[in-house]
């Protein structure tokens, strides 16, 4: 139809008159229109099939019964699987755990990460070995790192202990982190915070980085020391990364699995701690879907923590713009 | 006053002072002291874990406990990290080829729906695919490959952030009268890719082949969700093995997360210049 079209007559026109072959003309046709689809094929084939459909069929095994113990119990729960969320008690004791190790961790590690991006934010010796020095927490596995942590908060031989018995707490009576809320709390948070500080300090140096030159000179002038500098010029200027690490955060933070899972005394157990006390969401989800193997329940739980992540993050995004748009 | 002599600079310009240089080292002591503390654990015997105040120099029983976690029955150590290696490969690999080549497609090549399917590639991005774990494991059960590695590597084998980087950086590194040229010479798409693109991104194919290997090694959930309980585990998974149960070695249990993050550390070690630039670069685009 409209192959005469296609040849290419200006670039060929020098040449001897050779018509191309047909198979030439098909192959040509075949490259420019068929290729390209060819080459984001498997990418969407690929994130089709094992990504965006899970998400999509969770929808559906939410609204059923889908037991692993007993495959005979089927057919549709309707909304079954979400009321049962209101009063489920495990529920709410995981949302608010998540929600607490959430802003024990968030909150001091973007201020770190804001305070170590400002010293790496200098004329330095060796400039790339604190950059690469800082990212070490970053590829460490969280599994491995966090069975080190769960010796230094240990009851009888932990690192953490031995400080506080310097001080002074705890001689006669060692704190025993994983029991209470707070202390386990505090504990995982410590292991979040640790593992994210330097990536999120380099996010912050990046965008420090690209801040012209003589704002600074100009604020100079009116006598802004460095810390002044800090809060008044830098951190309004990198602002839209900010948000962007805080929805980041808020997106990693409330879906947090592996530290509650190998804090535990028996992490495969995934219980989160004799009485549930830091068991996060993620891990609930874990629980009720491979060990009481209910998976429908498990998917509406899913999707409640979906909608809870989405609210969560566009509400902390308003808020950091607000913090830093005040000036 | 002190405040005053650097302040006429921007802080990029002014050379770290003696406050820089302790905080910076605190900040290197504190990012290391989790990994050397794994090593000293991990080379130590029970009596020296357990001594108050704790020893802080490395023991001499390294041998032994790397011996007792290999030889542990039913945790399947050496297994696990050749299981680790395979996963961690086979997925970096096929995110840099498919992600390269549907990169150049987004970057270079004109098509129909072009920029409607760039747009949900970028949506993709912002959606958890934690959350689709349980669909995912139905599927994979009906695909049967629940319990074998490739439950692990299928899901991994491309990303949408993948797409997203290397379209950016095929778009600025590869000119467009480049790829003209090659295409008036009678070059086909895929000489195209293969001869021009290729050579160009190679940096880039550094950065996110780093950062995929490292996601992948580390990875968790959805291992121990499918893996759990069969004689292939990943490290990480064979790991929260070596931690269960009612009386934990803590040694032993470290020896085997020291040897977990060993592979990662000699990354770092070759890798880290390209790694901080792909974080740092990814942070400006974003």
């Amino acid at each position: 139809m409209s192959l005469t079209q296609l040849r290419p007559a200006a670039h060929h026109r020098a040449e001897p008159p050779k018509t191309p072959s047909k198979a030439k003309q098909w192959l040509y046709r075949f490259d420019i229109k068929t290729v390209p689809y060819a080459l984001i094929a498997p990418f969407f084939i690929l994130f089709g099939v094992f990504g965006l459909f899970p998400i999509i069929f969770n929808g559906v095994v939410a609204l059923r019964n889908w037991r692993l113990d007993d495959p005979t119990l089927t057919g549709w729960a309707g909304f079954g699987n979400f009321t049962k969320l209101l009063s489920d008690e495990d529920f709410w004791n995981a949302l608010g755990n998540t929600f607490g190790i959430f802003i024990l961790s968030t909150v001091p590690q973007l201020i770190a990460a804001l305070i170590i991006a400002n010293l790496l934010n200098r004329k330095l010796r060796a400039t790339t070995w604190w950059r690469i020095g800082v990212l070490l927490p970053y590829l460490t596995p969280v599994v491995a790192s966090t069975l080190v942590f769960a010796v230094f908060f240990s009851r009888d031989y932990g690192l953490a202990n031995w400080f506080l018995s310097l001080v002074g707490f705890g001689q006669d009576d060692p704190l025993d982190w994983r029991a209470a809320k707070w202390s386990s709390w505090i504990a995982i948070a410590t292991m979040v915070n640790w593992k994210w500080i330097g990536y999120n300090a380099l996010l912050y140096l990046s965008a420090m980085q690209t801040i012209p030159k003589d704002v600074y000179e100009a604020a100079a002038v009116d006598g802004a020391g460095p810390w002044r500098q800090l809060w008044r010029i830098t951190v309004p200027m990198i602002q839209p990364v900010v948000v962007f690490t805080v929805i980041l955060s808020t997106i990693g933070g409330l879906q947090l699995f592996n530290e509650p899972m190998m804090f535990d005394e028996n992490p495969q157990s995934a219980s989160g701690g004799s009485d549930h006390q830091f068991q996060t969401i993620a891990q609930l989800i874990y629980k009720v879907g491979w060990k009481d193997l209910n998976l429908g329940y498990a998917a509406a739980m899913s999707w409640a923590l979906f909608l809870i992540i989405l609210i969560v993050a566009g509400v902390n995004a308003l808020l950091t713009k607000r913090i830093g748009g005040d000036r | 006053m002190s405040t005053h002599r650097f302040a006429l600079r921007a802080p990029q310009d002014t050379p770290g002072t003696w406050k820089t240089y302790t905080g910076l080292v605190l900040i290197m002591l504190l990012s290391a002291f989790p990994v050397y503390w794994m090593f000293v654990i991990a080379t130590s015997t029970d009596e020296a874990v357990t001594k108050m105040p704790p020893s802080i120099i490395p023991g001499n029983q390294l041998m032994v406990n790397l011996n007792e976690v290999f030889t542990l029955q039913d945790v399947y150590f050496t297994a696990s990290l050749i299981n680790s290696f395979i996963t961690a490969t086979t997925i970096t690999l096929a995110t840099l080829f498919f992600c390269s080549l549907a990169g150049f497609a987004f970057a270079k090549l004109r098509f129909r729906g072009r920029n409607a399917l760039m747009v949900v590639v970028i949506l993709t991005l912002t959606v958890p695919n934690q959350l689709g774990v349980v669909a995912l494991y139905i599927v994979m059960g009906k695909l049967q490959w629940n319990g074998t590695l490739l439950a692990v590597i299928a899901p991994g084998l491309v990303s949408a952030f993948g797409v997203f980087y290397m379209r950016q950086f095929i778009a600025h590194a590869v000119p467009d009268e480049l790829v003209e040229s090659a295409r008036i010479d009678g070059a086909l798409t895929l000489r195209v890719y293969w001869n021009i693109v290729l050579p160009a991104i190679r940096p880039a194919l550094a950065v996110l082949g780093l950062l995929t290997f490292v996601m992948a090694w580390n990875d968790f959930q959805w291992p121990l969700i499918t893996l759990n309980g069969t004689e292939f585990p990943t490290s990480m998974v064979a790991l929260s093995d070596l931690a269960s149960g009612n009386y934990v070695i803590y040694r032993r249990v470290l020896a085997g997360a020291f040897v977990a993050t060993v592979p990662l550390i000699i990354l770092l070690l070759i890798g880290g210049r390209q790694l901080v630039r792909g974080i740092m670069e990814g942070a400006v685009k974003s």
